[in-house]
């Protein structure tokens, strides 16, 4: 029978049967909306507040400081539009993030310079950690708000977001952060982070795609994104997704319990990428090692071929992952993030990210052990760059 | 956008015809640059004007390595001038579509073609338009545009 390894749950992740089965009832019998008066609205309510509640908890937040999105590109939209339009009206006007943001905040950083705002786009270095300097250099009192993600979905770099919120808050500044990757990786305590803001997604956590969260620590005014009828405090319109949220809440408090088996994919994970880099001549690890990094992440860059191919490639095999090669994508252009850590184009296409999780095993990862090197010695036996490389070696 | 390949996209990407190396070859034609994530190399053997054998080699992606692919077999046993009219237009018809930011892998396996064929003219001593054509494929080949036509 063929396997299958699902190595892409930095993509996203199946949805548990736990989150299912809490989902359930408000699907069926309690579908009342939350805003209603009567028995069954007052049913959604207390469920929704009591998902709210848990929420928070797990982050060490107070559930009036938990808002519900509709994903986590929606909380990164917000918090970023939103600091930014509520700095504008105190005469600030100035963004500073990093270069190896996902695009859901890039891109709204980029929208806003449209609209008159600058951003300041902060370096990394080799690993794909922030440059301090760079951050110290740029702030000024006119900064209206910093954001810096706690950890990269491409190459699995933790962000030292404590540091750059105690910069951003001497200078007067909103500290944003987006936790999609690092919720149920690593433990998030807002507190201890000391960000204004901090966004999570559902989907990355075994609860569904289209639920996501915005915390906004108390005392903290930003801009709407959505108006509408007065729901999440009038923060946020529209009748909330009360299974999605019922279903959010069950699947953070199950990743947030599964944080002490992290150390065990951490280790899974470095068998796999050490074993990779042995294997594998021309092969070249993008990113940091150890705590620096994400427990489930792998990202390899494998000289003279190119990523999709070896994608598709992995999927005859029924292994599951991506790439940062441009024609993964729609843009054409290798992935910022692998750019901005300095890695040459060329080898910026021939790189492969796997993300393992709790549920990989070691029989998994030599499964790909098997399977990837074969396919990386078919495809360089392909390549006119390989070509020259196995000539000058003869 | 849809990324989806054609059935005969993923058959020719998954069992590639003609890749290799022909010794001594006729015309050698290489196109495209690493940085931008694609390279193919095709060389020709040619007998009284009739393209005898072709074998390429790609460095890229899924749809580059089918367009070379097909791109052989379409011209393997024709004559040279059926090879020089040969456009990616037909190419991308031959493999059932491809998704439109594909589409410049198609241009490419056409100027591979068109290079080797140049290459072949000038070992030959013959002054041939596709020679002017090649180099100014070349030119413009360090910074070729990624261009997405409309669908």
């Amino acid at each position: 029978m063929k396997r299958y390894v699902y190595a892409d749950n930095a993509a996203t992740t199946p949805v548990s049967r736990e989150v299912v089965d809490a989902m359930m009832p408000y699907l069926t019998e309690k579908w009342g909306n939350p805003s209603s008066l009567h028995a069954k609205g007052r049913e959604a309510a207390i469920a929704l507040e009591d998902a709210r509640s848990r929420i928070a908890a797990c982050l060490g937040a107070d559930a009036k400081e938990m808002f519900f999105t509709s994903c986590g590109s929606e909380a990164d939209n917000w918090a970023i539009k939103g600091a930014a339009y509520a700095g504008k009206k105190k005469g600030k006007t100035h963004i500073i993030t990093s270069a190896i943001e996902h695009h859901a905040a890039l891109h709204a950083c980029a929208a806003l310079e449209k609209d008159g705002f600058t951003v300041t786009y902060l370096g990394v270095d080799d690993k794909g950690i922030v440059s301090i300097d760079e951050l110290k250099a740029a702030i000024t009192d006119k900064t209206a708000l910093v954001s810096v993600m706690l950890a990269n979905n491409e190459i699995g770099t933790i962000e030292p977001i404590a540091e750059i919120a105690k910069i951003a808050h001497e200078h007067g500044a909103l500290m944003f952060t987006d936790a999609v990757q690092a919720i149920g990786n690593i433990p998030v305590n807002v507190k201890e982070l000391g960000v204004d803001m901090l966004a999570l997604s559902g989907h990355k956590i075994h609860a569904p795609k289209g639920i996501g969260a915005l915390y906004i620590k108390k005392g903290v005014r930003i801009d709407n994104l959505i108006d509408g009828g007065g729901q999440e405090r009038s923060k946020r319109g529209g009748t909330e997704n009360m299974p999605y949220i019922v279903g959010l809440a069950t699947a953070m408090e199950s990743a947030i319990a599964r944080l002490p088996e992290m150390a065990k994919v951490a280790e899974l994970r470095d068998y796999l990428m050490d074993s990779l880099l042995a294997k594998v001549p021309y092969s070249t690890l993008n990113g940091p090692r150890g705590d620096a990094r994400l427990p489930g992440n792998v990202n390899i860059g494998f000289e003279f071929i190119e990523g999709e191919s070896m994608l598709l490639l992995l999927d005859y095999e029924g292994i599951a992952c991506s790439t940062g090669s441009a024609c993964s994508s729609a843009s054409l252009d290798p992935s910022h993030v692998l750019l901005a850590i300095g890695v040459p184009h060329e080898r910026a296409h021939g790189s492969l990210r796997l993300s393992i999780s709790n549920e990989t095993t070691k029989d998994d990862a030599d499964y790909i052990l098997e399977k990837l090197p074969p396919i990386i010695q078919r495809l360089r036996d392909m390549s006119p760059l390989y070509e020259e490389v196995s000539k000058e070696e003869k | 956008m849809s990324m989806l390949y054609s059935e005969q996209v993923m058959d020719h990407f998954a069992h590639p015809r003609n890749v290799g190396v022909i010794e001594n070859a006729d015309g050698i034609g290489e196109i495209g640059n690493a940085k931008c994530g694609d390279i193919m190399k095709m060389y020709l053997k040619i007998e009284n004007n009739i393209i005898v054998d072709v074998k390429f080699k790609t460095f890229g992606c899924g749809a580059a390595v089918a367009t070379s692919s097909m791109a052989t077999e379409m011209i393997k046993g024709k004559s040279v001038d059926d090879a020089l009219a040969l456009t990616n237009k037909a190419v991308i018809e031959a493999l059932g579509g491809l998704p439109a930011v594909k589409v410049h892998c198609s241009v490419l396996a056409e100027e591979a073609v068109k290079c080797a064929l140049a290459d072949y003219y000038k070992k030959q001593g013959i002054d041939h338009p596709v020679i002017k054509e090649a180099e100014e494929i070349m030119g413009h080949d360090d910074d070729h545009e990624h261009e997405i036509p409309e669908e």
